[in-house]
């Protein structure tokens, strides 16, 4: 039902201004309600990706941390994964998954993991060896280093890893049309000329991607604030 | 949850120190012709400071670490009142065994409580019983607890981290602990003043250490036992700090003690511990002839005024002897004055930096007991210690 919205072009009668593709307020105004269900659906399509790719790729960094040796293959997995093209991601995915969110979300999760896996290599790497030494030399057993020692302190470089993969990922869902899953993309594909959709659709996106960044910043704030703490 | 959370309330009854047993306890790395320990044996008392020194290399925190199985043992053994430390996993051997290292290691993102509360709260200890314990280990360490647990390591000072990593270490009660220089990143005023600190504070607790320094200075003033390593983790002396310094066993100990060895022995002694030279001591208005006779039957030929309490003010001139009585006519004053508790070291230090050959020395109340010089020094290094005493014993008393 909401990917049939996509197909619809923006209804452009009556005033001049729409006519010649103009930024019109009172068109936006009178015309907001078709972009509330894409917008919905680009949250979908970034934040699903986001928590799939957070999941995958915190499960490899934690392993590639006890078992350095995986580190570099999986570098080099989610590297590659990286560097294909969305377009062609999706286009390679329709005929194993078909048109639809699952084609969207598999590839979209799939650009998150090198990042997040960095990420949360790099901060696990950066804990004090100091306080490692000290942690183990009181008794604390891996698992209890791990959660209470070296992923708190990891904390600042993972959230900053989650909040690029956010960022990133808003902009890639814009693409997630081509895959036949709707989101703000859909409404820029069906009149990029009309710049009163342009701006409205793409204006969303900037939008989403900063109050998402927002709240994992404060998150981040909520986290950590030991790293607040300066000598008075 | 386990055994070890049922005794005693805040930490009030303190445990007993254990016994530490080193048995022939040696390390090899694979792939390297030297061991990196050399079947080490030795025995720290409970209730002792074992220090382990020698230069880089000597596998002297190999050896500590071997204690609480950061490093495992290839061959021998090592005993914690009598029991081999592989009897136990190493989690629950670490948390009987206070650890604290030269980098501390205090964790950032812990306030200064936590990170005091790591090991009571792996212990299983219930909120009530760590919270007290921790305001009791602030004060111990001599931090104020409002001021200090809720602040985090960043905001506090290098002297105050390290005074946390002691409390941390402290905060089960542990009847080992073990120090890898703990003061080697401090500045040299404050890490005597830390040094001090530490020994007070074992004279509270008395509890089995084993510490590990390259510092022989260090190593002398903290050591009840000091063991001096030498490269392939070999044991070359273990000995109290005065029969260190008077029979260095071979060439390896007698270069790494130093050449000032004599010297360091001053550091071991108080003035009261030393036949001290009697002094003629007068007062303004005395009759001159008692002041000569007085002059005659003392040590030194000058004469020391004192007021009527007995409180040196200065020595006299010549010409303060010269009428029938005694004028307040001074060659100089009765600085530097020392007193009977001062360490040896400190007191000659005082004598060179000042004019006067002699320094009036005093007891506790100010009153002159005698007169120290470099010949009274010179004498006494010369002499065998009987009773050297080890450097915890002369910590000064905070009174």
């Amino acid at each position: 039902m909401l990917l049939l919205a996509q197909l619809q072009t923006p209804d452009r009668s009556d005033s001049g201004c729409v006519q010649n593709d103009g930024f019109c307020p009172s068109w936006i105004f009178d015309n907001f309600d078709r972009y509330v269900d894409p917008f919905f659906q680009h949250i979908v399509l970034t934040i699903v990706p986001v928590v799939i790719g957070f999941a995958i790729s915190f499960g490899l960094a934690v392993l590639a941390h006890r078992r350095q040796w995986l580190t570099g293959p999986i570098t080099g997995v989610t590297g590659f994964l990286y560097t294909i093209p969305s377009l062609a991601f999706f286009f390679l995915l329709q005929p194993i998954t078909g048109r639809g969110y699952t084609t969207a979300f598999i590839a979209l999760t799939c650009y998150t993991l090198l990042i997040i896996f960095r990420n949360v290599t790099t901060g696990l790497g950066g804990v004090p060896v100091e306080a490692k030494d000290a942690a183990r030399g009181m008794g604390l057993t891996d698992r209890q280093l791990l959660w209470r020692v070296e992923l708190p302190l990891a904390m600042p470089e993972i959230l900053a890893g989650l909040r690029i993969a956010t960022t990133t990922t808003v902009g890639l869902a814009a693409l997630a049309v081509f895959a036949g899953a709707g989101g703000l993309g859909a409404e820029l594909d069906a009149d990029y000329q009309f710049k009163s959709n342009v701006v409205v659709a793409g204006g969303l996106a900037v939008l989403l991607a900063a109050a998402l960044d927002v709240i994992i910043l404060a998150v981040q704030r909520a986290v950590t604030p030991w790293q607040r703490a300066r000598a008075t | 949850m386990n055994q070890h959370s049922a005794p005693d309330s805040a930490g009030t009854s303190p445990r007993k120190a254990a016994t530490l047993e080193f048995r022939s306890a040696t390390k090899r790395y694979p792939g390297q012709d030297d061991a990196a320990v050399d079947s080490l044996s030795l025995e720290v008392p409970a209730g002792e400071i074992c220090v382990l020194v020698g230069p880089s290399g000597c596998g002297k925190t190999t050896a500590m670490r071997m204690v609480n199985r950061m490093i495992d043992l290839t061959d021998g053994d090592i005993l914690l009142d009598g029991k081999s430390v592989t009897e136990s996993s190493p989690a629950q051997l670490r948390r009987e065994i206070g650890y604290a290292i030269q980098q501390i290691g205090l964790f950032p993102h812990y306030s200064v409580a936590d990170n005091i509360a790591t090991v009571p709260k792996l212990l299983g200890w219930d909120s009530k019983r760590i919270s007290a314990r921790v305001d009791e280990l602030l004060e111990l360490v001599s931090l104020d607890p409002h001021e200090t647990r809720d602040r985090y390591p960043s905001q506090l000072s290098g002297g105050q981290r390290q005074r946390i990593g002691v409390a941390r270490a402290l905060a089960a009660d542990p009847p080992l602990m073990l120090m890898d220089e703990p003061f080697g990143a401090i500045d040299p005023i404050n890490r005597e003043r830390l040094q001090n600190e530490f020994l007070r504070l074992q004279q509270e607790i008395r509890k089995t250490i084993v510490f590990v320094t390259h510092d022989i200075d260090e190593a002398i003033k903290i050591g009840d036992k000091i063991a001096v390593l030498q490269k392939g983790g070999k044991l070359a002396q273990f000995a109290t700090p005065a029969e260190l310094l008077m029979y260095p066993n071979g060439k390896f100990v007698e270069d790494f003690v130093g050449a000032d060895r004599a010297l360091k022995r001053l550091a071991l002694q108080r003035v009261r511990d030393i036949d001290l030279w009697k002094a003629a001591t007068v007062r303004v208005g005395e009759p001159v002839a008692e002041a000569k006779a007085k002059l005659a039957d003392s040590d030194i030929n000058m004469t020391l005024l004192v007021d009527d309490d007995q409180r040196p003010v200065g020595w006299l001139a010549d010409a303060a002897l010269r009428g029938e009585r005694v004028e307040k006519r001074l060659r100089s004053t009765a600085e530097p004055t020392v007193e009977l508790d001062d360490i040896l070291r400190d007191a000659l230090s005082d004598l060179l930096a000042s004019d006067s050959r002699y320094g009036a020395v005093v007891d506790g109340r100010g009153h002159v007991a005698g007169v120290l010089s470099l010949e009274v020094i010179g004498n006494f290094l010369q002499e065998t210690p009987v009773a050297a005493r080890s450097g915890a014993e002369l910590v000064e008393d905070p009174a």
